[in-house]
């Protein structure tokens, strides 16, 4: 499975666009990084590739995933896993009914699709925890919730917006290599949006700067 | 991306084309039907001649100047006074009362229906209430006072009650305007500058919030000058205001006098257009010597007894309320209860031993109207909210207008009319047609509960559900609604208030024979068995409650768990 960016570019309603022209590939586990100054359009650029590009902005180039081109599909067909800042768990919904949600629907029958979620539970270190209250695990237990909900539906890329900036330095690292070897083991690409160098050292992937790389125009 | 948000236009087209049809063409049909009425003409009564008899016959009435007088003075005194209270004591309270905790006071007041609301005012203000009775010892009084404390002339009692039901809203409007700005952060910086708490309030807060409460000011001002339960009950009664006047042509035996009426109608509108107009004016006014104000500097005088006074009037207001709300309770437990008793001498069920005598039927009819008014215009709402989401469209201020509409209007001006045409299609009386009447007063009330709620919620979790597989049906369904459980409830509570207190729209489309809680609490009230008048009001009053009640239990039990959706409340 490979994620491949073809000269993307987004603008603002008829404005300038964001960044320049933007190309990357992405191969089988292959996790690239995107760095750039704040407020040049990293989160946007994410929004694009899942398909949540809010009205307003218009893409130009190409977003190719397993050569399917994604432009134009709605973001529940296009198979791009998201992983934001904060868990965003679903609250009304308990730890295991949030990784139900995710599960991919060619799991079928209840007692296989219980023996999925609580397999998941187990592998992110919350056996057991079906049934607790999202709101009341602690940050490193929800962001562990939040990666198996999102691996659970079987995505074929995942995205992470700055996936380990809200833990504490310690949980980073750790909740750092729970993740990646979560997307190297299911050999998928990966795109990280990230400010800590930590994080692009660890991913080993490419890195594209977003930042005009000649003349620095004054963005405020 | 481009089906979707085409799919979210024809959703948005359908529920717009739904409201054009259901709110804003009979609106303009009831006008319409009203002028040509005016003019001479309703063929249902054999007018059929264009003329300007029935004008002249209504500026011939007997206290039409008096009429006018007395409904200028009670709606425009009334909206002044308790904007006035409710900014002064929203400016007192603030940082001390959180919203949430405002709302949990304001609530009671804001269900009780006006007319309940009246009649237990009417309870303790007239001469052989409860207030005369706690003075009688003092002042010796052995009988009840010859005083005109209720009906009053100069419509003194009318004015109490309107501000008992008006204050408690624009308190809550004022609360849900403060938080969104940043109040806190603006008194410190005036206070820094030499101003005081008052002064900031007036000079800085004020000018901020107002552009965010004109609407809902707007709304009351309309419902003030053309209330007619309220007026009925606690207005002065000869002359009685334009609204009750009007109301008395209307259901005159002799059915001429429907012609007369229906120019009053137009009148009334007129009224409240030019009272709108004046409003407008004032706010220019205000801005213009505000802004002098402000640039020279004055650090003024301070504002703190005008706060505290504003605070006790407020207090009291709620504690009259509140008293008026038991007595009603009270009274229809009641059996003897002789002046100048504080409390029954006796008490009895045997006002509520018998539904079969009215009041079961009432309350049936009353909670069908509720039930059928609340779930269309709730299923509107949340047609035309995710209308919205999908085609990713912000909302015109022309939408705002239109949602805003039928509370903007003066009903007496149009639900003639609208009847009018009713009869002609053949379905005046049914008790449809009174449902859809009243879901034409019950959606703005419910779209604006839910409007700022639905905006609120995370987006992330919207992201998430697609990412995850989920389609717009499924994040619908499984995600924002469960997670807006407890703003829809509270919507729907707000709708079946709305719906209860609903007196002129089941009284004219439903052509005298819908007969609701509301309807018949407003003509006991006139009678004098006060303990049966006592039974429907308390009724018409528990009604909002229970559905306050459910939605404040209901997403209790079923959040139980979700810390996130109790502790910290999504809205």
């Amino acid at each position: 499975m490979t994620l491949e960016l073809r000269d993307v570019v987004i603008r603002a309603q008829g404005g300038a666009p964001l960044f320049p022209p933007t190309s990357l590939v992405a191969g089988p586990g292959e996790i690239a990084t995107i760095i750039g100054p704040s407020g040049i359009g990293k989160s946007t650029l994410l929004d694009a590739i899942g398909g949540h590009l809010t009205q307003g902005f218009a893409l130009e180039g190409r977003i190719l995933l397993d050569g399917r081109d994604l432009c134009g599909l709605p973001a529940e067909a296009r198979r791009v896993g998201l992983m934001f800042q904060d868990s965003v768990l679903f609250p009304h919904l308990s730890v295991g009914d949030n990784l139900a949600f995710g599960l991919a629907r060619n799991v079928r029958g209840r007692a296989a699709r219980r023996r999925a979620v609580d397999e998941a539970l187990e592998a992110a270190g919350l056996a057991g925890l079906y049934d607790r209250d999202p709101a009341t695990l602690s940050g490193g237990q929800r962001s562990r919730a939040a990666l198996m909900r999102t691996l659970l539906a079987e995505p074929h890329a995942l995205l992470l917006d700055e996936p380990f900036s809200k833990l504490d330095v310690a949980l980073r690292a750790e909740m750092r290599a729970f993740t990646f070897e979560h997307i190297r083991q299911r050999n998928i690409p990966a795109l990280m949006v990230t400010h800590d160098v930590a994080d692009a050292e660890a991913a080993a992937g490419p890195v594209i700067d977003l930042a005009p790389s000649q003349v620095q125009t004054s963005r405020k | 991306m481009r089906s979707r948000a085409g799919d979210g236009r024809l959703l948005r087209g359908a529920v717009l084309g739904v409201v054009i049809a259901g709110i804003l063409l009979p609106i303009l049909a009831g006008f319409w039907e009203t002028s040509r009425a005016s003019f001479g003409l309703l063929p249902a009564i054999g007018a059929s001649e264009v003329s300007l008899a029935p004008w002249r016959e209504l500026a011939e009435m007997p206290g039409l100047a008096t009429s006018l007088r007395l409904t200028l003075v009670t709606g425009v005194g009334a909206t002044l006074l308790s904007l006035l209270l409710a900014i002064g004591f929203c400016a007192a309270v603030h940082g001390r009362l959180s919203q949430r905790a405002g709302g949990r006071i304001l609530t009671p007041f804001l269900a009780a229906p006006h007319a309940a609301m009246a009649i237990g005012l009417a309870f303790l203000l007239s001469p052989s209430g409860w207030i005369a009775r706690a003075f009688a010892p003092v002042l010796g009084w052995d009988r009840p006072p010859m005083l005109a404390t209720v009906n009053d002339p100069w419509g003194g009692a009318l004015i109490l009650g309107l501000m008992v039901k008006e204050v408690p809203f624009l308190l809550l409007v004022i609360l849900s305007a403060l938080s969104q700005l940043p109040v806190r952060a603006h008194l410190t910086a005036g206070r820094s500058l030499g101003y005081g708490r008052g002064i900031v309030w007036i000079k800085v807060i004020m000018p901020q919030v107002w552009p965010l409460i004109r609407l809902p000011v707007m709304v009351v001002l309309a419902y003030a000058l053309s209330a007619v339960d309220m007026a009925l009950i606690l207005g002065p009664s000869n002359p009685p205001t334009l609204a009750v006047m009007l109301l008395r042509l209307f259901s005159d035996p002799d059915l001429s006098r429907i012609l007369p009426a229906s120019a009053g109608a137009l009148l009334q509108g007129a009224l409240v257009a030019l009272a709108f107009a004046a409003l407008f004016a004032l706010e220019r006014l205000v801005r213009a010597a505000g802004l002098w104000w402000l640039r020279r500097g004055g650090r003024g005088v301070t504002a703190e007894p005008g706060l505290r006074l504003a605070t006790w009037f407020t207090g009291a207001l709620m504690a009259l309320g509140a008293l008026a709300m038991a007595s009603l309770l009270l009274w229809s437990l009641a059996w003897r209860w002789p002046w100048p008793a504080l409390l029954p001498e006796s008490w009895s069920l045997r006002a509520w031993s018998t539904p079969g005598s009215g009041w079961g039927a009432a309350l049936a009819t009353t909670v069908i109207l509720a039930a059928g008014s609340t779930a269309a215009a709730l299923a509107l709402a949340i047609a035309w909210l995710e209308g919205e989401d999908r085609a990713g469209m912000r909302r015109g201020g022309w939408a705002s207008a239109l949602i805003y509409l039928p509370l903007l209007v003066p009903q007496i001006a149009f639900l003639y009319g609208l009847n009018v045409a009713f009869l002609r299609l053949g379905v005046s009386g049914d008790l449809a047609a009174v449902v859809w009447a009243h879901t034409l007063f019950v959606f703005p009330y419910v779209m604006i509960a839910l409007s700022d709620p639905w905006r609120a919620l995370d987006r992330r979790l919207l992201r998430a559900a697609g990412s995850l597989g989920a389609g717009p049906w499924r994040r619908l369904f499984a995600v924002k609604l469960p997670i807006l459980l407890t703003p829809i409830l509270t919507a729907a509570a707000i709708g079946v208030a709305v719906s209860v207190a609903q007196y002129l729209p089941t009284l004219f489309i439903g052509a005298g024979r819908v007969a609701s809680l509301t309807t018949e609490a407003v003509t006991l009230s006139s009678s004098s068995d006060r303990r049966i008048t006592g039974v429907y009001a308390t009724l018409q009053a528990g009604l909002p409650f229970l559905a306050y009640a459910a939605a404040f239990a209901i997403p209790a039990f079923m959040h139980r768990n979700r810390r996130a959706l109790t502790s910290e409340g999504i809205a």
